[in-house]
């Protein structure tokens, strides 16, 4: 739709969307107070809230024990923080992707994030200890992936630059080049790495937020709170987008800086969700399908929508992953597309069915 | 779906794991200092309910007579069978700090390669013990490991019980081997996790100590550790025997399959049908029952066909 849409027009659809923006912050209301209060150590309602209200130095109503104190400000509180941030960076991430490319079938992942991250991580592990890199072993392998997800985005949005425009064709097949390309070195390092070092990476790329610490979250969290904040305030220039590169150049929308813009925010983004969670996949792609199959392409209310119910789906999804198999836990990757792909397929169906018979 | 991932990876380790830890025993210690009261000595943990990280953990605790006390083990734990109902945990170098802590350890024994680290300093910051068990790779190694936890968990005598068992058992694995004056059998470990999985032991790898302990020579001399199969090192390795796990076995269709892989059929071990399937940890574990492993190693080996009689065309 226009941007410079008609009052009446744009209340119209603007009803619906904030509608949705309740329900979706419900929901991820709903899975943070699930997310804290249950999992595989029994913390009562009461003693939760007890242990919440003692941290704020208030009068707590009931006792707790120092176990549970440790488990749900120190394990469950920042684990279910990152997992929102992750869910959402990756989820509106992707819902601005596929506005950009005007393609619903890219997300994060397609511009090189994933592999980026991915080599970077398998040459930190493998080489590693050769360059005497052991010494930063605890950050090393989440900078490693972010920096990796970074430095090949960055190729890829170069690749896909033309003359004077970024191609956006080109620069799909730049990323699905680079992607094929990290991910033949990250096989050729599998097979130098010694047996140590293959379990490493093999349980680097199954991903989950089991690595989520209160550090982490200081670490990360501003890396995947800035593009939440940033991307939405493109969301005028990807609605224009929707009709065209050229028509939305005729229109006035630096085209050419909008489009950096969102390959950095979403490198960003995705680059630093990968780096603390691995990767997980589904989010980025279906949440914001989801999103447009019942509010339509209005990136005012998808971006929004998009990003609070991708942290509601991994904040869920997470908390099935460690309480499902308790007192072991699933990888979450598995658990995001068992929670997501029904609700999504339910969706396509009914949309099919309302197409048929109006 | 889960159960086979989890299977698949705890024997991945299993043939992974040793390795690693060979080259990485130094590091592992450095990288992880335990506090003073956490490795060894015999001092005020308390013992009344451990989870065990690491298969042969759970065997040694529980061959201290202690299983009972174990409220948690994690997936690789499949012996002995009473601790079969036990909570699992998850891989032992995977586990959750809260599924660990839900089941309210007094103390958790973990492998030197258990983790991951975040979730061991979570579990350790709530206020629960760990002490960390070095890996073994040799008799000294599994030895010194049946030491180190039965003086953490003041069973002392309990412990040098196990290790003067575990060298009677050793002992008589060398004098069956002794009194038998046959050309010692050339043994091929076979590693299979499917037919598409496929990997044979070389030298410094903790089939060929296995191999070594039970009398034989190993057929493969070329590299050390674990590698990928290939037609050609098999045909050229000639063993008379094909040693495998027994869940190796399973995964390739039985024992009928074996000699179907790629250069099997191409060797004198194929003309005999000279297949030896072990029970897993009681191969490659390195646990209390290590000299029984050598020993029905040994024992199976001598049951085969002479190796002279069965290499000729």
């Amino acid at each position: 739709m226009n941007a410079r849409a008609p009052a009446s027009d744009r209340s119209r659809h603007r009803a619906p969307g904030r509608v949705a923006l309740w329900i979706a912050c419900t929901l991820l209301a709903a899975s943070l107070v699930a997310g804290i209060g249950v999992g595989a150590l029994r913390v009562p309602p009461l003693q939760a809230l007890s242990v919440l209200l003692a941290k704020c130095g208030l009068p707590a109503p009931a006792g707790f024990t120092a176990q549970q104190e440790a488990v749900l400000l120190y394990i469950r509180l920042p684990r279910v923080l990152v997992g929102a941030l992750v869910g959402a960076a990756l989820s509106m991430s992707g819902a601005a992707l596929q506005g950009l490319f005007r393609n619903p079938l890219v997300e994060p992942g397609l511009i090189g994030v994933t592999a980026g991250a991915s080599l970077a991580v398998a040459v930190a592990i493998v080489a590693g200890p050769a360059l005497a890199l052991s010494a930063f072993t605890p950050i090393l392998l989440p900078v490693a992936a972010f920096g990796g997800a970074l430095a090949v985005t960055l190729v890829v949005l170069r690749l896909g630059s033309a003359a004077r425009s970024t191609d956006v064709a080109l620069l799909l097949l730049a990323g699905i080049a680079l992607n094929a390309l990290g991910f033949a070195a990250t096989g050729l390092l599998t097979f130098l790495a010694n047996d140590g070092q293959l379990r490493d990476l093999t349980f680097w790329m199954l991903g989950g937020l089991g690595g989520a610490t209160w550090s982490a979250l200081c670490w990360v969290g501003p890396l995947l709170l800035l593009p939440l904040v940033l991307l939405p305030r493109e969301s005028r220039g990807l609605n224009v987008l929707l009709l065209g590169e050229n028509e939305a150049r005729h229109l006035g929308v630096p085209v050419e800086r909008l489009k950096k813009r969102l390959v950095a925010l979403v490198a960003l983004g995705a680059g630093a969700a990968v780096s603390i969670a691995g990767a997980i996949g589904f989010v980025g792609l279906v949440v914001p399908h989801i999103v447009r199959l019942r509010l339509g392409p209005d990136h005012r209310v998808l971006l929004p929508v998009a990003g609070v119910l991708g942290a509601a789906l991994v904040v869920g999804a997470d908390l099935i992953a460690r309480t499902v198999a308790a007192p072991a836990e699933l990888p979450i990757g598995v658990l995001t597309a068992l929670v997501g792909a029904p609700f999504f397929l339910w969706l396509l169906l009914r949309a099919r069915a309302r197409a048929r018979n109006p | 779906m889960i159960r086979i991932r989890t299977t698949s990876m705890c024997l991945f380790s299993l043939l992974f794991a040793a390795r690693a830890h060979a080259a990485g025993d130094a590091a592992a210690a450095s990288e992880s200092p335990a506090p003073a009261g956490e490795r060894g000595v015999a001092s005020t943990v308390d013992s009344a309910r451990i989870v065990t990280l690491g298969a042969p953990i759970t065997e040694i605790v529980a061959a201290l007579g202690l299983g009972d006390r174990i409220v948690g083990v994690d997936s690789t734990s499949t012996y002995p069978s009473e601790l079969l109902d036990r909570p699992r945990v998850g891989f032992y170098s995977k586990v959750s700090a809260e599924g660990v802590l839900s089941l309210a350890p007094s103390l958790v024994l973990a492998d030197a390669d258990a983790g991951p680290e975040v979730a061991l300093e979570q579990i350790r910051a709530a206020g629960t013990p760990i002490v960390r068990v070095d890996a073994a790779v040799d008799v000294a190694g599994a030895q010194e490991r049946i030491r180190a936890i039965a003086s953490t968990l003041d069973r002392v005598a309990e412990g040098d019980a196990l290790i003067a068992g575990m060298c009677a058992d050793l002992a008589e694995t060398r004098a069956l081997v002794d009194s038998s004056d046959a050309t010692p059998p050339r043994v091929l470990f076979l590693y299979a996790r499917g037919a598409g999985t496929l990997h044979v032991a070389g030298t410094a790898s903790t089939a060929d100590t296995m191999i070594q302990l039970a009398g034989a020579t190993n057929a493969v001399t070329g590299f050390e550790g674990f590698k990928p199969l290939t037609s050609e090192c098999v045909v050229s390795a000639a063993p008379d025997v094909v040693l495998m796990l027994r869940s190796s076995v399973d995964s390739v269709g039985g024992a009928d399959h074996v000699f179907e892989l790629p250069g099997l059929a191409h060797t004198p071990a194929a003309r005999s049908r000279a297949l030896v399937a072990v029970d897993d940890h009681l191969l490659l574990g390195f646990g209390p029952r290590l000299g029984q492993g050598a020993l029905a190693l040994a024992r199976a080996l001598r049951r085969l066909p002479e190796p002279a009689a069965s290499s000729s065309p």
